[in-house]
């Protein structure tokens, strides 16, 4: 085809192709663009927060948070996030030296946290329901388990996906894939430390009080 | 695009230290434990302590966002602050209109 006809669309911030631009090339395009996904995870989140601020005292007759929250299992929950979002982070800084056997331990390490959480908060569930304090009960507890669920959720899916990654980073090694998918990962799961900090502090923390 | 970097120049566009991370971890770990403790013990009560929780918790969402996420802290032009700063600005309309439109509303309603 004639040179002439070609359209250019775009503008070239550095025409000189020998000096590596920064914004162009495929891992920082990948992780701006799962960076906006979370910031519109964290208007979903944002949403829920407010639904659960604005129903916290419509408990129809039954319990308050008061009387339902304790301490304890919010306090064992929060330090097994933390460590589990620091060992995930640990797993990146293996993989920028290329550490396969450090990669998949520090992973392992921070499932295990992350499991662990998981199952402390079914368990938290499964004794509200065993005691009568189901989501059907009033709009406080709507409002409670659905928040409180939809991290969970996130949280679940974030193992299986943590999974994935174990199991990619010991077939392939770090590869410009893997290491993009792990650092993506670090960030959904970095991100969800930081809205189970707004879930404990205002449904736990405030609860109680 | 032929300008494709390899592995070790994309290496070099994260951010993250050990030192980071462990500082990181360090100051969440004793915001964590000021809140605990202070709702536990009550040394302060009332409209004080719960100003006093929600501040220590913003706290450690700043932290975890400058060690964790490294906000602020990628190249020129920084895409990724802005993007943040948009939905911040988003997340506030939201909280503050919907809490001022309902609690408006209950009391008109009560």
């Amino acid at each position: 085809m004639d040179k002439s006809f070609v359209i250019r669309h775009t503008v070239e911030a550095h025409p000189d192709l020998s000096i590596p631009d920064p914004h162009q090339d495929a891992f920082v395009r990948t992780t701006l663009g799962f960076w906006m996904y979370l910031m519109t995870d964290c208007l979903i989140f944002a949403s829920l927060f407010i639904t659960y601020a604005v129903l916290h005292h419509e408990t129809f007759g039954g319990p308050s948070s008061r009387e339902l929250f304790e301490l304890k299992l919010p306090f064992a929950e929060t330090m097994a996030l933390l460590l589990s979002s620091v060992s995930c982070g640990f797993a990146i800084l293996a993989s920028l030296k290329n550490k396969k056997n450090k990669i998949i331990g520090w992973l392992i390490v921070a499932f295990l946290f992350g499991a662990a959480f998981v199952g402390m908060e079914l368990h938290e569930f499964n004794g509200l329901l065993q005691q009568g304090h189901s989501w059907r009960k009033s709009a406080f507890l709507s409002s409670f388990f659905t928040l409180v669920g939809t991290h969970g959720l996130h949280v679940s899916i974030g193992l299986l996906w943590m999974l994935v990654m174990m199991a990619q980073v010991f077939r392939n090694g770090v590869t410009l894939f893997t290491f993009r998918r792990l650092v993506i990962f670090g960030m959904f799961w970095h991100f969800l430390d930081l809205v189970w900090i707004f879930i404990f502090t205002f449904v736990y923390l405030i609860g109680v009080l | 695009m032929n300008s494709e970097p390899n592995l070790n120049e994309i290496k070099k566009e994260y951010h993250g230290t050990l030192r980071s991370y462990i500082q990181g971890f360090i100051a969440s770990l004793l915001l964590t434990l000021a809140s605990f403790a202070l709702v536990i013990t009550r040394v302060i009560s009332g409209h004080f302590l719960i100003y006093t929780i929600v501040a220590l918790g913003l706290i450690q969402a700043a932290v975890q966002l400058r060690f964790f996420l490294k906000l602020g802290h990628e190249d020129h032009p920084r895409w990724e602050t802005l993007v943040f700063g948009f939905m911040l600005f988003v997340l506030l309309l939201i909280a503050i209109c919907s809490l001022w439109i309902m609690k408006n509303l209950n009391d008109r309603l009560m």
